[in-house]
């Protein structure tokens, strides 16, 4: 529907420095160029000075513009609504004949907005969230577990199913390379632990109760923790990354193809590597913690290295060395299968797989904590 | 009067690992028009894009882009020049925490002083041009290669650049989705003035858009015209590249 033009009295507003207009009757001349950076004085200064005459209507004349954009195109459509809002008709009228191509091109006026979906109520959220962890995470943790340690076994005595040397690359990878760092954080604990505990046992007379506390403390509790929040950050982070990227770069789904299971061809072998090196390490961490806590001993106690060994064959039980077995089993479980788990929920390309590597290494350390509190008790 | 050269790029060599990529490239681009960098694989086609955009800094020879010699700009310069280009990467680049609708306004929320609910509505325009309007509060991870691409368009043209690069526009895309890239290229160059630098095989696609090529062999420029010439070239890899697609005509 065309407007009938009103004659009003001349009203003027005044140029601004990159965009001209004035402002005659009903209608708004637009003069100069109309680009990306006089769209946002037209959509902010122009609007506001149009807003506060509050036209019943208005003409939107193009004659004297020489030139517009994409985003001018879309400035005079966005002053047009917000106009219309008001309860003003606006029409856009005149223009070159490629002024008027442009705005059919980019002239989306109707175009609908896309609207964010609502946002579900607190109560629903944390329904939802609950149902999520349980549904998702504790559900699908479980799932892999089975399929992991079920293809572990299955797979123990058919090495066809597996790459060649990967179980030992992967030994190196999560067991030797970790030595030098797991051996040097024993020994500073152990040296720590005993330091502290030595001013208390020498007020008591009690110094030789600083073997004990050394030898119980570091193989039921510190050796294997130790080992195993290193060997999560280390390793699992690294478990969690691989396979994340692996997944982004669809290498997961070409081993699908292929006819090769990721689980077999890619978790079991670091699985058998964790198992098989997690022992050793907390071995290593054990004998240097105690090293640590016997050199502490000697300099603050005067404990000698041969009162030390003989207090150390008492307080030592066959138990101890079974608990920390069975701990390192559960925990290069749990490294792994964390690790791989989140590896294997990556979304969103190289983000993700920098978003689960962090969540992995945390919550198999997290795991490992919760899992060493209730070792702890059964083995008590 | 000849129009104005919006690239010129002479004697560009370059060496990665002492194997030479570019032998003494020398060609331009005029203002307004689609030039296509054409040639085999390994060609060299996206070391010279990625040298024009100045990706990789220039070891030899002289490159001109919208006027400025690329190898003496000031961070100011180069930041002034980078807003009047758009680029299309091959592979979308987009940037994966943000949604599609994010990353097209993203140029627009940072180098204007457009109002947001103005950014939104040339973003959804934008997103509109290539058929994508329902995708601007999807993340990238959850878009088709296809739709990807498109979206990537849409950022590039996002500042109506006056110079759009593209780097293999139409690799994976379905004849339709091609056929309406074009078009819209076509569009933004004869509406708009955009000069557009396209790196592609399509060749459907060049004979709808093309209005110069530059065709790379083993590093060298060994064609530079128009279409129509590079259809009658003698040279052997023009004329092989020309007759397979007479082939498909057939």
């Amino acid at each position: 529907m065309k407007l009938k033009k009103k004659k009003k009295p001349l009203q003027y507003i005044t140029n601004d420095d990159r965009l001209s207009y004035r402002y005659k009757g009903n209608t708004l001349y637009l003069s100069g160029n109309l680009k990306l950076v006089e769209s946002g004085l037209l959509a902010r200064n122009v609007l506001k000075k149009l807003s506060a005459l509050k036209p019943s209507a208005l003409f939107l004349n193009l004659d004297q513009l020489e030139d517009i954009d994409s985003s001018g195109v879309m400035a005079l459509y966005f002053v047009k609504g917000k106009l219309a809002e008001k309860g003003t008709h606006v029409e856009i009228e005149g223009g070159s004949e490629i002024i008027r191509e442009k705005l059919e091109l980019f002239g989306y006026e109707n175009v609908e907005k896309v609207s964010v979906p609502p946002r579900r109520n607190y109560l629903e959220q944390l329904g939802g969230h609950v149902h999520h962890f349980f549904s998702s995470y504790v559900y699908g943790f479980l799932v892999l577990a089975a399929n992991v340690f079920y293809w572990s076994f299955a797979d123990l005595f058919r090495r066809k199913t597996r790459r060649e040397g990967e179980v030992v690359n992967q030994a190196v990878l999560i067991g030797v390379n970790a030595v030098l760092i797991v051996l040097f954080m024993s020994f500073v604990i152990g040296l720590v632990l005993a330091m502290h505990s030595s001013g208390q046992l020498q007020v008591f007379g009690a110094n030789i109760f600083i073997v004990d506390l050394t030898v119980l403390a570091v193989m039921s509790q510190m050796g294997p923790l130790i080992t195993a929040i290193l060997v999560a950050g280390r390793s699992g982070s690294a478990i969690a990354a691989e396979i994340a990227t692996m997944k982004v770069t669809a290498e997961l789904d070409a081993l699908k193809t292929m006819g090769l299971d990721p689980i077999r061809f890619v978790v079991v072998p670091k699985l058998y590597a964790a198992l098989i090196t997690m022992p050793f390490l907390i071995i290593v961490a054990n004998v240097f913690g105690i090293f640590g806590g016997g050199l502490a001993g000697y300099i603050y106690l005067d404990i000698t290295p041969e009162v030390f060994i003989n207090r150390m064959g008492e307080v030592m039980q066959n138990k101890d060395l079974l608990t920390g077995f069975v701990k390192s089993q559960v925990y290069a479980s749990i490294i792994v299968l964390t690790g791989s788990f989140y590896g294997f929920r990556v979304e969103r390309g190289a983000e993700g797989v920098g978003k689960v590597t962090t969540i992995a290494v945390v919550v198999s350390i997290s795991l490992v904590i919760l899992a060493d509190s209730i070792l702890g008790l059964i083995f008590y | 009067m000849e129009p104005q050269k919006v690239v010129e790029v002479k004697g560009l060599t370059a060496s990665f690992d002492e194997k030479e990529i570019l032998k003494d490239v020398s060609f331009s681009a005029k203002k307004g028009e689609v030039t296509v960098i054409l040639g085999g694989s390994g060609s060299g086609k996206t070391t010279v894009l990625r040298h024009l955009l100045g990706l990789i800094p220039l070891t030899q020879g002289h490159i001109e882009v919208l006027g400025k010699d690329i190898s003496n700009l000031t961070e100011d310069e180069q930041l002034s020049l980078y807003l009047q280009l758009g680029v299309f990467y091959q592979n979308g680049a987009l940037l994966n925490s943000l949604t599609v609708g994010e990353n097209v306004g993203l140029p627009l929320n940072q180098h204007s002083k457009i109002p947001k609910p103005l950014v939104e509505e040339i973003v959804t325009m934008k997103l509109g041009l290539v058929n994508l309007e329902y995708a601007y509060h999807m993340f990238p991870s959850q878009l088709s290669g296809g739709m990807l691409k498109r979206a990537a368009l849409a950022r590039a043209i996002a500042m109506d650049p006056p110079l759009l690069f593209c780097d293999e526009p139409g690799a994976g895309l379905d004849p339709i989705s091609l056929e309406s890239l074009d078009n819209l290229i076509l569009n933004l160059k004869n509406l708009l003035g955009m000069s557009v630098l396209m790196v592609t095989h399509e060749v459907s696609s060049i004979m709808r858009v093309a209005d110069h090529i530059v065709y790379l062999d083993e590093g060298k420029v060994v064609f530079e015209g128009t279409v129509e010439n590079a259809m009658k070239s003698d040279e052997p890899s023009v004329k092989a590249f020309f007759s397979v697609f007479r082939n498909q005509q057939k």
